[in-house]
């Protein structure tokens, strides 16, 4: 079997642990929520095992690289980045709910991966600008922020569909986390992400300076990423300096994800030194 | 808000493609918005003087209210003995409680080397009811917002500095040859090198799938005649000597030893060629055959028109654009102009919006390239940069990394653990405060006090 198949089957297990969290969260039984984790669990299992034997098959074919190099072994990795962040936090705050609206983010990316008909899922050989390992450090860190940022407008969601019925009549809310909690949740994933997020578009900026000499070139990709990270900065100094709270940075979070979605897939209508990502 | 402008405006810039031919915009946008675009200079927006200027206010805006805010942190800082206020824990919500059987002497003995070992200061008082033991720590970190507005202080500083000192060009060598100048991008300038650079060997290597894998090109720098390093550039690996980095960017072939950009004259000047014009006023195309050097006249009395060379590897722009012809089109009333006329882009005199396009019909490439392949030789493509501020901005890169990091997940973190003396027994209440991540705060609370409780 090679990756390809591994990463599909993966996919299915996604779906499936996307669909116990919001069976679990609706009919209110732990049982399914517990299953779901380990669900979860079996696809990031499945996934690590995907990416590896995906890097171990470039050896074979003697272009060896690292899987992060094209727009399906990022949208792999970017799954990948979601459910670990996603279980590290379930572990912690011990709520499954979230699992509800995270898990189903990294379903989706990997159905795209798999099934869009723009995504060759083949194995290509590096151009000469991608052999770098700053390109690496780049490709990890950028996808840890933007899988923070992912659950962070998941929780931010979370958050104004709570808000949506203040009186707490709907039955279906009373598990969520209380408010507060989602509130402060959003704004960690968001410096959590911002953090990575900087460190990408920093390590981002290190590789074209080696590989053509300038460290910004106002490319689409790169003014897109700026933009983003404006966008979060507002929200942070938002909240630290106005004290801006819930609603607010919840909208906030998500206009941030929107622009984040439009870094990754809409630059690549543009013009850009990029565009080897659409491959 | 400042920021949410700069990415507004940003946005512009990655619709419309910048710095592209302006003949390519006027088509694009029209005449009415293509003079409003470039009076506004979106067409080279984030070097145009609105978009500097809205940097240059962002820069004073952070150095202003740092400067202004950083006073009243520093206070907060540097104090020597940091007041703790006993009420206002006690009114805080989340605490932790729990009884011990021991006597309050003993407590703090057991508990104040407990709470040092954990917290850089600690400090004890005596309340009404028993005594309370205040710690805290990282006090110092509240300066990390700082740190995080000064990397982005050095990031613009050092772009200041490269943009105003150092230089952006590129040069072709051949293989064999040495150069000493550079053209540089975006103006027509030549910046001067005080040494020189020679390609030994330019080589190509493929997948076998075909695409490209691995440009390299062998080069020597030469300072007064004297080879002075040696080194084999690949793409990410480029070659810094004298704080100029020569880095490998493109590639190209030409006819086998000749200087670049010299003109042939094609082998048989006597061949025929089928040159098209397409009139934009009536619309209509005309072909006519003509040879090197033999003049025609245009139909719709656009004047004379003679190819007067042929060039096997023209440039236009710093592009190799292949084989093409050279013409001299005389309008009937006005002053003759040169035309070129590439063989693999038909198009291309359409650049020029004349009141006649001019191309050569149905000819390959190949028919007039003597050569084939043989005797070519490569020129490598060199991106030649200098930029005297790059250490100031890569400061910067770990100063922003390290303060957002102090910013983000280290706070200043206070404690007070308050024991109360009832009936022989004493009641512990865990409280404290953080200036950040009060949710984090509260874990460490709990964590602590069940380790108390422990002891
Ligand atoms: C491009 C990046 C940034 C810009 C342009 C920027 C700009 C500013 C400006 C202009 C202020 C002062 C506003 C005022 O006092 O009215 C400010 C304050 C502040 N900024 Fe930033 N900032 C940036 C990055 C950051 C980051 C990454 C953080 C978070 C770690 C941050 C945290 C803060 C905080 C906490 C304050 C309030 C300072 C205080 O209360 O003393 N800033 N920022």
């Amino acid at each position: 079997m090679n990756s390809s198949a591994f990463l599909s089957i993966t996919t299915f297990i996604y779906g499936l642990a996307a669909i116990l969290y919001i069976a679990s969260w609706i009919f209110k039984k732990p049982f399914p929520g517990k299953l779901a984790t380990w669900t979860a669990l079996v696809g990031v299992a499945g996934n690590t095992t995907g990416i590896i034997m995906r890097w171990v098959e470039s050896y074979r074919l003697g272009i060896g690289h690292a899987p992060l190099s094209n727009m399906y072994e990022s949208l792999v990795f970017f799954a990948w980045t979601i459910v670990i962040i996603y279980l590290v936090l379930e572990r912690r705050y011990k709520n499954a709910i979230m699992g509800a609206f995270a898990t189903p983010i990294a379903f989706l990316a990997m159905a795209y991966a798999s099934l869009s008909p723009n995504i060759s899922d083949r194995i290509q050989p590096l151009l000469p600008a991608l052999k770098s390992n700053w390109l690496i450090a780049h490709v990890i860190t950028c996808f840890f922020g933007y899988a923070a940022f992912a659950i962070a407008f998941s929780i931010s969601l979370m958050y104004l569909i709570k808000q949506s019925d203040a009186e707490g009549k709907s039955k279906l809310l009373v598990h969520f986390p209380k408010s507060r909690v989602l509130d402060e949740l959003t704004h960690q994933m968001v410096t959590f992400g911002f953090l990575f997020l900087s460190i990408g578009i920093i390590t981002g900026a290190v590789w074209a300076n080696s590989s053509w000499g300038t460290y910004w070139s106002w490319d689409p990709k790169e003014t897109w990423s700026l933009i983003t990270w404006f966008v979060y900065a507002t929200m942070l100094h938002a909240r630290m300096m106005r004290g801006w709270h819930g609603k607010r940075i919840a909208y906030l979070s998500i206009v941030g994800f929107i622009a984040v979605i439009f870094t990754y897939f809409g630059v690549n209508y543009l013009p850009g030194l990029h565009s080897y990502a659409a491959g | 808000m400042l920021l949410l402008s700069i990415a507004a405006t940003s946005i512009i810039g990655t619709v419309i493609p910048q710095n592209e031919n302006p003949a390519a915009y006027f088509r694009a946008y029209g005449e009415f918005y293509y003079k409003l675009f470039d009076a506004l200079g979106i067409f080279d927006m984030y070097h145009s003087w609105w978009f500097q200027f809205l940097i240059l206010m962002l820069t004073m805006n952070i150095f202003v209210c740092s400067i202004d805010r950083l006073s009243a942190t520093w206070k907060i800082v540097f104090v020597k003995n940091p007041s703790f206020n006993l009420s206002r824990f006690r009114k805080l919500v989340d605490k932790e409680e729990f009884t011990d059987n021991r006597n309050s002497e003993d407590l703090r003995k057991i508990y104040k080397p407990f709470i040092s070992r954990r917290f850089r200061y600690t400090r004890v008082e005596p309340t009404d009811k028993g005594f309370c033991i205040f710690a805290e720590k990282w006090r110092w970190t509240r300066f990390g917002v700082y740190t995080v507005h000064l990397s982005v202080i050095f990031l613009l500083l050092g772009s200041l500095v490269g943009s105003l000192f150092g230089f952006e060009g590129y040069v072709n060598i051949p293989e064999g040859e040495t150069i000493n100048s550079i053209q540089l991008r975006n103006t027509d300038k030549i910046q001067n090198l005080d040494f020189e650079i020679k390609c030994e060997d330019f080589n190509i290597s493929f997948y076998d799938n075909g695409a490209p894998k691995e440009y390299r090109s062998s080069l020597t720098v030469i300072e007064q005649g004297k080879p002075v390093l040696k080194k084999d550039i690949i793409v990410n690996d480029p070659l810094r000597y004298k704080g100029i980095n020569i880095f490998q960017s493109s590639y190209g072939k030409m006819p086998s030893n000749r200087p670049p950009k010299k003109k042939i004259m094609a082998k048989d000047p006597s061949e025929e060629i089928t040159i098209n014009f397409a009139s934009k006023k009536s619309g209509a195309a005309y072909r006519i055959k003509t040879v090197i050097g033999k003049p025609v006249d245009i139909p719709e009395e656009f004047g004379k028109f003679v190819i007067v060379e042929y060039i096997e590897s023209a440039e236009f722009m710093g592009q190799n654009i292949g084989a093409a012809f050279v013409g001299i089109l005389t309008p009937k009333d006005g002053n003759p102009v040169e035309v070129l006329l590439p063989l693999h882009f038909p198009n291309f005199d359409k650049m020029r919006k004349g009141a006649v396009v001019i191309s050569v019909a149905g000819q390959k490439a190949k028919e007039f390239n003597p050569g084939g392949n043989t005797g070519q030789r490569y020129y490598t493509g060199l991106q030649v940069t200098n930029d005297p501020g790059i250490w100031v901005v890569y400061t910067g890169f770990i100063v922003m990394i390290i303060g957002c990091f102090i910013t983000f997940f280290m706070s200043h973190q206070r404690l007070c653990v308050e024991v109360i003396k009832s009936e022989g027994k004493s009641r512990i209440i865990v409280t404290g405060r953080a200036n950040k991540n009060k949710l984090g705060m509260q874990n460490r609370i709990k964590i602590i006090s069940e380790k108390l409780a422990k002891l």
